[in-house]
C-alpha cells in the first residue's frame, strides 16, 4: 500500500513539475515572447519602428516591456460583456479557447526520454487531435454567445473551417504514421534521427515533403490566422467572433492564438523536422541532451518565424476560397500523398 | 378516421417543407457602418444576407455632409478655395487646380505657362498620393498589411513635398485665381527625384506582394464586375470608367492646363473588375511618375501669376509703396474677384475621375452658386449593383477599388 502510494504520488508530482516546466514555463514563456515578437517582426518586415514606449525608469529594453505592460493593461481594463442570454457561455468561451491549446502540450515530446515529455503516451497524435479538436468550441461557443451578428458570422465561418481542415491535416499526417510505424512522439522524433544512405537525416520532411506543406496549411488554417483569418477578418466582420471580447476574455482568445503557434512549430518540429534529434549525434551524455533540446527549441522557433512570415505576408482568403482550397485541393492531395506513400512503402517491404 | 402510413409521411414531408421554407427565407440583416473598418469614410450599408451572400443592401451617403456649396455661397471667389481642400482629401491639390480652373475660364483669364506646368506637377502628385491610398487601403483590406503600410510610406515620401511646396499635408490651398500662392522652392526638384525613386522602390515591393499573388489575384479578379453600359449610363469616369475599357481621360481628350504638351498613356483596362482596377491604378502611378520627370524638363520660366492685379494680388513691394497698388490689393481682398455675371462647368482629371466645378456668378465678387461633381458620387450610384449577389467578403475589395472618399460624395 505504502508502495503504491509512493508510486502514485511520484507519477503525480513528476507530471506537475513536468507540466509546469515544459508547459506552463516554455510554452506560456514563448507564446508571450511572442507577442512582443509578432509586432517587432512585423515592423521589422514593414520598416516601422514597432513596440517601443513601455518603460521602467526610462529603461525600454527594445519594447521587451510590452509583454509585462500587456497583461498588466489586460487585467485592469473593463471587462465589458454585452446582454447576452447566454453570460455562462461567454465567460467561458475563452477558456475553452485557451485550455485546449496548452493540454495539447502534454504529449509533445521536448527532448531525449520520459522526462522531457509530460506524458508518454503510445497515441501521442490521436490525443493531439482529440485535444486539439476541441479549440473549435471556445470560438464557436464565444461567438455565439456574443449575442452579436459579426460574432455569429465569424462562428459560422470559423466551424466550417475548422471541421473543413481538420479532414486535411489528419490525411496529411498519416503518411507519417505508415513510414514510422507508430503513433507515439517520442517513438516517431527517435526514429527521425537516423540517417538515409548514411548522410540523409530521415526526417519528415525528406520522406513527406507534400506532408509537411499540407500539415504547414492545415494548422495555419486551423490556428485561423493569415491568411485564413476569415473568422476575425476585421474589414469585414469588425472583428469576428472575438467582436465583443475585452480585457483578460480577448487575452486569452489572443493568447491561445500564440500558444497554438507554439503547438504547430512543436508538432511540426516533432513530425517533420527530427523532433528534438540532432542527425550524427548519439548518446547520453548530459551535453547531448542539452544539446539536442536547444536543437528542438531552434527547429520549433524556426517553425514560429516561418509562420509570422506568412501571417504577414499574404493577404486574406475569401471564406468560400477557403473551403474550396480545403476540400478541392488539400484534401484531394493528402489522399494522393497517401496513396502514393503505401504504394512505396508496399514495394520497399517487398523488396 | 386513422390517417395510413403513406398519408402520415406525406403530410410530415409538406410540414417539412414549409419550414424549411421559412428558414430560407430568414435573412440576416445587418449594418455595416457608418463605423465599420472597410467603410474608411462614412457610409452605411444596409445588409440583408442569405448567409455569405449578399441578397440586398441599401447604400446611405451624407454621414459627411458639411454643406461645402452652401458655405461657398457665403463667401468671396477666393475664400471658397480652402473649403475645396477638404473635398477629396486624399488628392486636395486637383481639387485647388479645379476650382480656380472654373474660375479663371468664367472669367477669360489665361494663366502663365509656369503656373500651367507647376498646376500639373501638384496635380500629378496628388493623383499619386490618391491612387497610394487605394492601392494600400485595398490591400489592408485583404489582410495584407505590409503592402499596406507600404504604400503609407510611399505617401509619406510624397506629402513632405506638398507641405514643402503649400505649407500644409492636407490643407493645401495652393492655387490662386490667376495664378499660384507661390513659386517653386529652390532645389524641389531634387527633392523630387528623391521621393520618386523611394516611391518607385516601394511600388515595386507592393507591385511584387500583391500583382501576382494568388489570393489577391482570386479574391480581385472577376469580383465586382462592372459593365461598360452601366459605367457610361452612371456618369462613371477615371478608373471606374476606364477599367471597363472606355479610353476616356480628361487629360488626354479634353486637355487643360498643358496636358497636351506632355507624352503619357491612357490606362485601359477590359473587364472592369476589382483586379483591372487595381492595375490601372499601379499604372497610372507608373505614367505620373514619368510625367512629372516631363514637367521639370519642360518647365518654363516666367512669372506665375497673371499681371492684371484684378486677377492676382499685386506684389507686396506694389502694395507698400505704391497707390495703385495698395488699392489693388485693398478691392481685391474686400470686395472680391469681380468675376463677370454667368455660369460655367470646369473639370479636372481627379484621382477617381472628373471633378467638375459649375459655379454662377451674378458679377458681385462672390460665388452665386459653385456644384461639384464629384466623381465617387455618381460611382457609388452604381455600386449596389456591383455588391448584390456575391459574397460578404467582396463588397470590401469592390468598395475600395471604388475608392469612395466621404469628403468629396457627401460635401
Amino acid at each position: 500500500m505504502h508502495l503504491v502510494d509512493n508510486v502514485l504520488l511520484n507519477i503525480v508530482l513528476m507530471t506537475l513539475i513536468k507540466f509546469a516546466g515544459f508547459v506552463l514555463a516554455f510554452v506560456m514563456g514563448v507564446a508571450t515572447v511572442l507577442t512582443w515578437a509578432e509586432r517587432k517582426y512585423s515592423a521589422v518586415l514593414q520598416n516601422r519602428i514597432g513596440p517601443n514606449r513601455a518603460n521602467v525608469g526610462n529603461v525600454r529594453a527594445g519594447g521587451l516591456l510590452h509583454m509585462l505592460a500587456d497583461p498588466i493593461k489586460m487585467l485592469t481594463k473593463e471587462d465589458f460583456a454585452p446582454n447576452t442570454p447566454n453570460p455562462i457561455l461567454f465567460r467561458l468561451a475563452p477558456l475553452l479557447a485557451f485550455v485546449p491549446a496548452l493540454l495539447v502540450f502534454a504529449v509533445v515530446p521536448f527532448g531525449p526520454g520520459d522526462n522531457f515529455q509530460v506524458s508518454n503516451t503510445s497515441l501521442g497524435i490521436l490525443f493531439i487531435f482529440a485535444i486539439g479538436s476541441l479549440n473549435v468550441y471556445g470560438s464557436v461557443i464565444g461567438a455565439w454567445a456574443s449575442n452579436n451578428k459579426w460574432s455569429l458570422m465569424g462562428g459560422l465561418r470559423i466551424s466550417a473551417q475548422m471541421i473543413s481542415y481538420e479532414v486535411a491535416i489528419g490525411l496529411s499526417l498519416c503518411g507519417i504514421f505508415m513510414i514510422y510505424g507508430s503513433l507515439d512522439l517520442q517513438d516517431i522524433a527517435r526514429r527521425q534521427g537516423e540517417l538515409l544512405l548514411g548522410f540523409i537525416p530521415a526526417w519528415g520532411i525528406v520522406l513527406q515533403p507534400v506532408a509537411f506543406v499540407l500539415y504547414l496549411a492545415c494548422a495555419i488554417a486551423e490556428n485561423k490566422r493569415a491568411p485564413f483569418d476569415v473568422a476575425e477578418a476585421e474589414s469585414e466582420l469588425t472583428a469576428g467572433y472575438w467582436t465583443e471580447y475585452s480585457a483578460m476574455g480577448f487575452a486569452m482568445f489572443a493568447l491561445a492564438e500564440f500558444v497554438e503557434v507554439v503547438l504547430i512549430g512543436t508538432v511540426g518540429t516533432t513530425l517533420f523536422l527530427g523532433g528534438w534529434t540532432i542527425p550524427g549525434l548519439h548518446g547520453d551524455a548530459w551535453w547531448i541532451v542539452v544539446l539536442e533540446i536547444g536543437a528542438f527549441i531552434f527547429k520549433t522557433l524556426f517553425l514560429v518565424w516561418l509562420q509570422m512570415t506568412i501571417r504577414w505576408t499574404l493577404p486574406r482568403f475569401r471564406y468560400d476560397q477557403i473551403m474550396r482550397l480545403g476540400w478541392r485541393i488539400l484534401l484531394p492531395v493528402a489522399l494522393l500523398n497517401l496513396l502514393v506513400t503505401g504504394i512505396v512503402l508496399t514495394f520497399i517491404e517487398r523488396a | 378516421m386513422t390517417m395510413t402510413a403513406s398519408q402520415k409521411l406525406t403530410q410530415i414531408r409538406a410540414e417539412l417543407r414549409t419550414e424549411e421554407a421559412e428558414i430560407v427565407q430568414d435573412k440576416m440583416i445587418i449594418n455595416m457602418g457608418p463605423s465599420h473598418p472597410a467603410t474608411h469614410g462614412t457610409v452605411k450599408f444596409v445588409l440583408t444576407l442569405d448567409g455569405e451572400t449578399v441578397d440586398d443592401v441599401d447604400i446611405t451617403i451624407g454621414y459627411l455632409h458639411r454643406g461645402f456649396e452652401k458655405m461657398a455661397e457665403a463667401g468671396t471667389w477666393q475664400q471658397v478655395l480652402p473649403y475645396t481642400d477638404r473635398l477629396n482629401y486624399v488628392s486636395p491639390l486637383i481639387n485647388n487646380v479645379g476650382y480656380v480652373g472654373a474660375v479663371e475660364k468664367l472669367w477669360g483669364v489665361e494663366i502663365t505657362p509656369r503656373a500651367k506646368y507647376i498646376r500639373m506637377l501638384i496635380s500629378e502628385l496628388s493623383r499619386m498620393t490618391d491612387h497610394l491610398t487605394s492601392i494600400a487601403a485595398g490591400a489592408l483590406e485583404l489582410g495584407g498589411f505590409t503592402p499596406f503600410l507600404y504604400g503609407v510610406e510611399a505617401r509619406e515620401a510624397l506629402f513632405p513635398l506638398v507641405e514643402e511646396l503649400t505649407g500644409a499635408r492636407l490643407t493645401t490651398s495652393y492655387t490662386r485665381i490667376g495664378g499660384l500662392a507661390k513659386d517653386l522652392p529652390d532645389g524641389y526638384e531634387a527633392h523630387m527625384e528623391t521621393a520618386l525613386a523611394h516611391v518607385d522602390q516601394l511600388m515595386v515591393k507592393v507591385d511584387k506582394l500583391l500583382t501576382k499573388n494568388r489570393i489577391f489575384y482570386d479574391r480581385m479578379m472577376h469580383t465586382g464586375v462592372l459593365s461598360q453600359e452601366d459605367a457610361i449610363s452612371s456618369g462613371c469616369t477615371g478608373v471606374m470608367l476606364r477599367c471597363t475599357g472606355v479610353d476616356w481621360d480628361l487629360r488626354k481628350h479634353q486637355p487643360y492646363l498643358a496636358y497636351n504638351e506632355l507624352d503619357f498613356d491612357v490606362i485601359v483596362g477590359s473587364r472592369g473588375d476589382n483586379y483591372d482596377r487595381y492595375l490601372c491604378r499601379l499604372e497610372e502611378l507608373g505614367q505620373s511618375i514619368k510625367m512629372i520627370r516631363q514637367i521639370f524638363k519642360q518647365m518654363p520660366g516666367g512669372p506665375i501669376n497673371v499681371g492684371d492685379w484684378r486677377v492676382c494680388l499685386p506684389p507686396k513691394d506694389a502694395v507698400y509703396n505704391s497707390i495703385e497698388g495698395m488699392i489693388a490689393h485693398f478691392k481685391l481682398v474686400t470686395e472680391g474677384h469681380q468675376v463677370p455675371p454667368g455660369e460655367t462647368y470646369f473639370a479636372v482629371e481627379g484621382g477617381n475621375g472628373e471633378v467638375g466645378f459649375h459655379i454662377v456668378s451674378q458679377g458681385n465678387g462672390r460665388p452665386y452658386r459653385v456644384k461639384v461633381r464629384p466623381p465617387c458620387f455618381y460611382a457609388m450610384g452604381i455600386l449596389k449593383k456591383l455588391i448584390v449577389g456575391h459574397m460578404l467578403a467582396d463588397i470590401v475589395p469592390t468598395f475600395d477599388t471604388l475608392n469612395m472618399i466621404g469628403g468629396e460624395v457627401d460635401r
